[in-house]
């Protein structure tokens, strides 16, 4: 549980920056090489194997090598922990909005009235 | 009950600058919407999602006065907040810093607080509301999302949801 708890830590921090969320999303249509991966990015090889560094702590992607090839997995699950809380907040906005339209029709009813 | 018209919803997460922004409109003038969030007598009848209720235990809607309320679980569970208002313009917009905090009223240190940015424009016969959640930085989101998921009020819903799965099976 303490683990979990840590390794969450810095899911929204990797999630943060533009180069990231791209890699996430091409792992999202499946694994993909590094050097696959850096290619449309206009920035060295070095900077790119950061970000895959920090995707890999956090545990948003496994790396695995074979020979000089270093292949990236995207962790489903790690990513849907960061996902599911934005979709709660969405519902309980969503939630709280009807009850306010609801209010606001009875609201202006009465004011009809009087 | 009438047919709600078709009602403008945008609920948006900027990552890269840690806010949400919830945009809504809704079927009322300006006037009516400003006074369902900043009267205490309103708040308590919307302002938290079903099945929870809201409770205000204080309500002072001036600059540097502040809302102290709970949202209550059908088995009463309490999560409480409060809402410091910093700067209130009628009836266009306020500000507010939100916090989780205690039953007295104290503000939880761990936990970082978000500024609110709520904005009230007039469309025609209807009242768009703009409300601008932004944390200081991306670790700050970062602590939210995990308390939420840990004993917040997001893992609540998702066990309520679960159960209602349950008992609908």
């Amino acid at each position: 549980m303490a683990n979990n708890y840590l390794a969450l830590d810095s899911v929204f921090h990797a999630l943060a920056d533009p180069t990231r969320r791209a890699v996430l999303q091409r792992l999202g249509t499946g694994p993909a090489t590094v050097s696959d991966l850096a290619e449309p990015f206009d920035i060295g090889l070095p900077t790119f194997m950061k970000h895959v560094g920090v995707l890999e702590s956090t545990g948003l992607i496994r790396t695995r090598k074979s020979g000089r090839v270093r292949t990236c997995v995207l962790e489903r699950r790690k990513l849907a922990a960061a996902e599911r809380w934005f979709d709660e907040q969405r519902a309980i906005w969503a939630s709280r909005f009807e009850n306010l339209d609801n209010l606001l029709e009875q609201l202006s009813g009465d004011e009809r009235e009087t | 009950m009438s047919v709600k018209p078709d009602l403008r919803f945008d609920f948006v997460v900027d990552k890269t600058k840690h806010s949400i922004t919830v945009k809504r409109e809704f079927a009322a003038k300006r006037q009516l919407v400003w006074d369902c969030y900043t009267k205490q007598e309103l708040l308590d009848q919307w302002f938290a999602p079903k099945p929870l209720t809201t409770k205000t235990k204080h309500m002072e809607f001036k600059e540097g006065g502040y809302w102290h309320y709970a949202m209550v679980m059908p088995d009463g569970q309490e999560f409480w907040s409060r809402q410091d208002y910093q700067a209130i313009n009628p009836i266009d917009g306020y500000v507010a810093l939100d916090a989780f905090s205690d039953e007295t009223g104290a503000v939880n240190p761990a936990l970082p607080r978000a500024r609110w940015d709520v904005g009230f424009t007039d469309l025609q016969t209807r009242t768009l509301v703009t409300t601008v959640v932004l944390y200081k930085s991306a670790e700050d989101v970062q602590k939210v999302i995990d308390m939420g998921l840990k004993d917040g009020l997001a893992s609540t819903l998702e066990r309520l949801d679960e159960l209602l799965l349950t008992k609908a099976a």
